[in-house]
């Protein structure tokens, strides 16, 4: 977790009494967290250079990397993984960037800081389904249009989804990386203090915008850098999203890759782990331009700010507007989108272009909705029993850092992004194998092993801010009462910080239910979650049935959050201390 | 009996020493003696890998678990796979982590590449299909596909539970008079750009379409029984790419780009983006009628040469863990009963795999009991069906494909 | 109860220093008898608060403490912060923001008073000591700052500490509320016998207090 033993100082004065689990947390955490991955790549290493000996692969060869060069879609499909990738990871950050800077502070930005948790709980899959019929030619918003402005009484055959140059994709992507992008960038906010400078620079007569980007943006780019870096490496290699929202002739390398592990062609799966191998050096890859694209941003800035110009109020405006309005877009899409998903559950004949369905009908709900018993139960298991241990772990290595003094080296924070870096497709099938070989394949422990890996650093990233400004001399207040530290940890330092507790629960609640590629190849389809069945459902392509699931899928992932907001209201209602907290 | 004695010989061979079969095939039930195939079964779970994208499928396949638990007390557990593929990948990471026991997949839904690659990598049980008891209903003579999956032999090692044929749907309220033949459909595409779409190959249904094409096209078509060789590899498809160079500027998106599956083409079609479509299930229209996914106007056909018509098979992985309990499985959906109710389009509307004259009158009133739907075709509209090409045709076609109209031009 | 008795009762520091780094903040050599106040006082940034953190045992790791400090004489070194007996004010109060008024008395009090009603009965004789009857069941989040003062003084009271620190405690009160928790909180540690630390930057705090004042420069001194 980031807490390198290599820095182990004991607190002067402090004798650490339970030495038995605690200082061993940040170890164990790491083992939980990069073991799977580590050993993954390993397991997808041997057969991209041919070692594989239940297909006869027993030497090495590099024959899986000639094939895979061969492959005549393979530059094709590496430009658009990498263009999609940046292209989606900088129109994201530019429009955090900007909403920040033209409305951080002000009443709009609470209202989209209230939005954030919610968006960001919807499974990628329910959004980009919800995204696909918003936008294709038949979609709701061409249904909305027609007949009487467009003309239109059948659809007219346009390449808007799934457009060879990836846009539909980037579109879908920015939509739920801007919420993410944006919460990383609040709590960066809360560490740069933001307002005074912000205020400084207004009086020296710049505008809002560029006095923001002069003064703020530097701070707290620095602190957003890992989850740029994240956003980058997921938008490059995701799988599910680009399956629904991207072009398909060719696909991007990750989804082909997964196409060719599915190929009936056994000799293609040493092809796919070459193409897994190839997807983990173009992330790296992409992660290196990104880096010298900073660095060059870093130099015309230095000179952009030296020049001491102070921007324009009109043009400001503008731009301040701008980001307002590809905000609201980005979220508005999701919400329709869902709002889609919530009518086609419920419709009957719906034929284009009616704006709503002939008739609306519980024969979906009821038809389904029994299915969903057994997929949901999956759900909750995986996701609390996930959520539970990386809580725990989390728990336990702040406590350590805490209690002990194993303060995390900043440069170990990279570990933690480690799972979100590495390609999904780079390790996952070589961490299925090393599963089988342990015997832990096909259940629900492998399941929730794997999801641990994910669900980790989520949580870790989302409780560590809030618990390490938590106000030490609250500790120093209760021991000197004669509390010892696990008497503080559950009296005073848990139910203090029950809202920042419940909202990393939340949000790894939401973290465990989208996963799609870890259940599937570790849980060798056993373990069926809503996921999972939304996903294989829809191949069928019947929207009232993948309605039903991704609105149930999503309704997994918010009720935590509603739940995380209700519930510390509930409690803390005669608490006035904990309720503005 | 010749099974048996071989088998018997097998064990002597192992005991000599000079065999090394696996140590799961010795625990294995053996198929001749039914009644102690049945009593290992009982109380076993049978995880079933068959595709999940169907609610027709989905509810048939629950249906049939239920049978089983009531009957033998075997619990069937239905594996929703997105692609058949991913039990072929499973069955691969447990054999290289070396666990050729108490593996995860007991019964896969499977035919065609995915079997012949099976086979040919020694990862299926077996021969058991021709030895379980409702065997004997199978229609081996008419339905030559049951024991020839895209000519491989199924060698015992998979049993048909179903027949599946190439049609073509359209919406009457748009179109009237569809195109009957291949050559015909390219017409009709260019004078209706846009309006027609096959799933982009090596999708099963997008692969059948290019072969179908082939046969039409190819100067001698008998050439696609036999194993592929270059030239005539080359022979015969010439006339596929010039069809496929003029076809694709007229395809739905001038083919830049395609549907991901056969169902997808329901909800194309549903949206008003495309006109003709295609499905391997013969009910697909009539089901998606019901459940309100296409209108009542639509109807199906098949073209005036014949579709190609294959056999889906039921196989048992080398490392199963309730090889008792997937025979038992499989020998119920061979069963008069099973097959009847498959064939009934308000269930799923598949055709069967079982001879009629084979069956008794009480059996075979329960097929002439079925309804078909208003989009569904009789067994004499179908007519015969033309049979599959050789595996090593479909890899080809679809590497070729891929490479000319899948990757960008 | 000290453990050696050839030291005499109170707070003795003994060759203490404090040092960051190579510059040392505190050297600190005198004893606190029981009743009596002793005032260290320094402009902010002068490592004041580290003397009361050496005190709790909550110094920070980068901080090098020397010497020996002992509370009755019992050596603090290698005991946790809970075991000291050391109550702490700070200028905010740290009310448990979670936990009634009561509840935040309750956490003082030693587990050794049993029965639900005998810990009740002594929480509102503390409440009552300081003129707070019946507030057993507020919000600490709804009380004044005096009475937030006097609350986290009866709480630290309960907890039977042998030593009092004060950090800045009284700096956040205006004048006349200061006097009066001033007053109160040295009246209340003269009645118990308890040696009090206080560190603060104000010259009334220290002649309120009227015990020996000691005073820390910014004069540093390198070792």
């Amino acid at each position: 977790m980031g807490t390198a033993p290599v820095t182990t100082v004991r607190m002067a004065g402090r004798r650490p009494r339970r030495a038995r689990f605690l200082p061993w947390a940040p170890l164990v955490t790491l083992v939980v967290m990069l073991g799977p991955v580590l050993a993954g790549i390993l397991g997808t290493l041997a057969p991209a250079f041919g070692y594989m000996p239940a297909l006869q692969g027993t030497g090495l060869s590099l024959d899986p990397l000639r094939a895979l060069l061969e492959w005549p879609g393979l530059s094709r499909a590496v430009m658009l993984s990498l263009g999609v990738g940046l292209g989606a990871t900088a129109i994201s950050l530019a429009i955090v960037t900007l909403i920040c800077a033209g409305w951080a502070g002000t009443r709009s930005f609470t209202m989209i800081e209230r939005l954030l948790s919610p968006l960001l709980s919807v499974p990628h899959a329910a959004a980009a389904f919800g995204l696909a019929f918003l936008i294709a030619p038949s979609g709701w918003l061409s249904r909305g249009l027609s007949p009487w402005v467009t003309g239109w009484t059948r659809p007219p055959d346009l390449l808007i989804l799934q457009d060879p140059a990836g846009l539909s994709l980037i579109f879908g992507l920015v939509t739920k990386e801007v919420p993410f992008l944006l919460l990383m960038t609040l709590a960066a906010l809360t560490q740069v203090r933001p307002a005074s400078s912000l205020r400084v620079a207004q009086c020296l007569g710049y505008a809002r915008i560029t006095g923001w980007l002069k003064t703020v943006f530097p701070l707290v780019y620095r602190q957003i850098r890992l989850p740029v870096f994240a956003v980058l490496a997921f938008s490059m290699s995701v799988v599910d999203v680009a399956i629904i929202l991207g072009p398909n002739t060719p696909p991007t390398l990750a989804v082909q890759v997964v196409r060719w592990m599915n190929d009936p062609d056994l000799a293609l799966r040493f092809q796919a782990a070459a193409g897994a191998v190839l997807q983990l050096g173009l992330v790296l890859f992409g992660i290196g331009l990104w880096r010298l694209a900073e660095i060059v941003a870093g130099r015309l800035g230095k000179i952009w700010v030296s020049t001491g110009g102070r921007g324009w109020r009109g043009p400001d405006q503008v731009i301040r507007g701008a980001a307002l309005i590809l905000g609201a877009t980005a979220a508005l899409a999701v919400i329709a989108g869902l709002a889609g998903q919530v009518i086609w559950s419920f419709a009957g004949l719906w034929q284009f272009p009616d704006l709503l369905p002939d008739g609306f009908t519980w024969r979906n709900w009821n038809r389904y909705g029994a299915q969903l018993a057994g997929p949901a139960g999956e759900t909750l298991i995986i996701a609390g029993a996930a959520t539970g241990l990386a809580l725990l772990l989390t728990l336990a290595c702040l406590e350590a850092e805490h209690r002990h003094g194993l303060r995390p080296a900043t440069r170990a924070l990279w570990l933690l992004y480690l799972p979100l870096i590495v390609p999904q497709v780079a390790f996952l099938t070589g961490f299925q194998t090393l599963s089988i070989g342990a015997g832990l394949d096909g259940g629900r422990m492998a399941v929730i092993a794997a999801h641990l890996v994910f669900v980790l650093p989520y949580v870790f990233l989302s409780l560590a801010d809030p618990w390490r400004v938590w106000d030490a001399k609250h500790d120093t207040t209760a021991r000197a009462l004669g509390a010892g530290p696990d008497r503080v940890l559950w009296m005073v330092r848990l139910p203090m910080l029950l809202r920042p507790v419940l909202i990393a629960t939340a949000v790894g609640f939401a973290v465990s239910v989208g996963q799609y590629l870890p259940t599937l190849l570790v849980g060798a389809g056993r373990v069926p979650t809503l996921t999972t069945e939304a996903v294989a459902l829809a191949s069928g392509g019947d929207r009232r049935v993948t309605g039903v699931y991704a609105l149930a899928q999503t309704a997994a992932a918010l009720a935590p959050f509603a739940l995380a907001l209700v519930l510390p209201r509930l409690l803390w209602r005669n608490r006035k201390g904990l309720l503005h907290a | 009996m010749s099974r048996y004695i071989l088998k018997s010989l097998a064990a002597v061979g192992l005991a000599l020493g000079l065999g090394a079969p696996s140590s799961a095939q010795d625990a294995a039930p053996d198929p001749a003696d039914w009644k102690a195939v049945k009593q290992a079964a009982e109380g076993q779970t049978v995880y079933w890998h068959a595709w999940g994208g169907s609610n027709a499928i989905n509810d048939y396949i629950r249906w049939a678990g239920d049978r089983l638990a009531e009957r033998h007390g075997v619990t069937v557990e239905h594996v929703k796979l997105k692609d058949t593929a991913d039990a072929v990948s499973r069955v691969i990471a447990e054999k290289s982590a070396g666990k050729d026991q108490d593996g995860s997949v007991d019964l896969i839904w499977i035919n065609g590449e995915n079997f012949a690659a099976m086979k040919e990598k020694g990862l299926l049980f077996g021969p058991w299909a021709e030895d379980v008891p409702n065997w004997k209903y199978v229609d081996v003579e008419g339905k030559p596909a049951v024991t020839s999956d895209f000519t491989v032999p199924t060698d015992g090692l998979e049993a048909p539970w179903g027949m599946a044929q190439i049609i073509f749907y359209h919406d009457t309220a748009h179109l009237t008079d569809p195109p009957r033949s291949i050559p015909e459909i390219l017409e009709w595409a260019k004078a209706n750009p846009g309006r027609f779409a096959y799933p982009q190959p090596p999708d099963f249904v997008g692969s059948t379409f290019l072969k179908q094409a082939v046969i039409e096209l190819a100067p001698n078509p008998d050439v696609l029984q036999q194993p592929v060789n270059e030239t005539a590899y080359v022979t015969a498809t010439e006339p596929l790419w010039q069809y496929l160079d003029e076809l694709t500027p007229n395809l739905w998106r001038s083919g830049a780009a395609y549907p991901q599956s056969s169902t997808r083409l329901i909800q194309l079609m549903a949206d008003g983006e495309i006109d003709l479509a295609l499905s391997i299930e013969l009910n697909a229209p009539s089901n998606a009628i019901a459940n309100y996914e296409l209108p009542d106007t639509v109807r199906s056909y098949v073209l005036d040469g014949g579709t190609i018509g294959n056999a889906s098979f039921v196989a048992i992985p080398y490392n199963a863990n309730a090889k008792a309990g997937a025979m038992v499985l499989a020998n119920f959906l061979m069963s008069p009963e099973a097959q009847a109710r498959k064939q009934d389009p308000a269930v799923w509307g598949s055709g069967t795999v079982l001879a009629m004259d084979k069956l008794d009158p009480k059996d075979r009133a329960r097929f002439d009991a079925i309804e078909l739907g208003v989009a569904t075709l009789t067994p004499a509209e179908l007519g015969e069906a033309l049979p599959e090409p050789h595996p090593s045709w479909m890899v080809r076609l679809e590497q070729d494909w891929t490479a000319r109209y899948g990757v960008g031009q | 109860m000290p453990e050696n008795t050839a030291f005499p009762p109170g707070l003795r520091f003994e060759g203490v220093t404090i040092s960051l780094d190579d510059t040392r903040l505190i050297a600190l050599d005198c004893n606190v008898d029981p009743g009596e106040v002793l005032t260290v006082m320094g402009p902010s940034g002068s490592g004041k608060s580290t003397l009361l953190a050496a005190i709790t045992g909550t110094l920070p790791p980068a901080f090098r403490l020397t010497g020996r400090i002992r509370l009755d004489g019992q050596d603090l070194a290698g005991l946790p912060t809970e075991a000291r007996q050391v109550g702490i004010l700070f200028q905010d109060e740290y009310l448990f923001p979670h936990l009634s008024v009561g509840a935040n008395l309750a956490f003082g009090l030693k587990p050794a008073l049993k029965g639900r009603a005998a810990r009740r009965d002594r929480v509102e004789a503390a409440l009552d000591e300081v003129g707070l009857s019946g507030f057993a069941d507020r919000d600490p989040a709804t009380l004044s700052g005096g009475q937030r003062a006097r609350v986290a003084l009866q709480r630290t009271l309960l907890s039977e500490p042998r030593a009092l620190l004060l950090d800045e405690a009284f700096s956040r009160l205006d004048t006349g509320l200061r006097q009066q928790t001033r007053a109160l909180v040295f009246e209340v540690a003269r009645r118990r016998a308890l040696p009090v630390l206080q560190v603060t930057h104000d010259h009334s705090d220290a002649e309120a207090a009227g015990g020996p004042v000691h005073c820390m420069g910014q004069l540093a001194t390198r070792n």
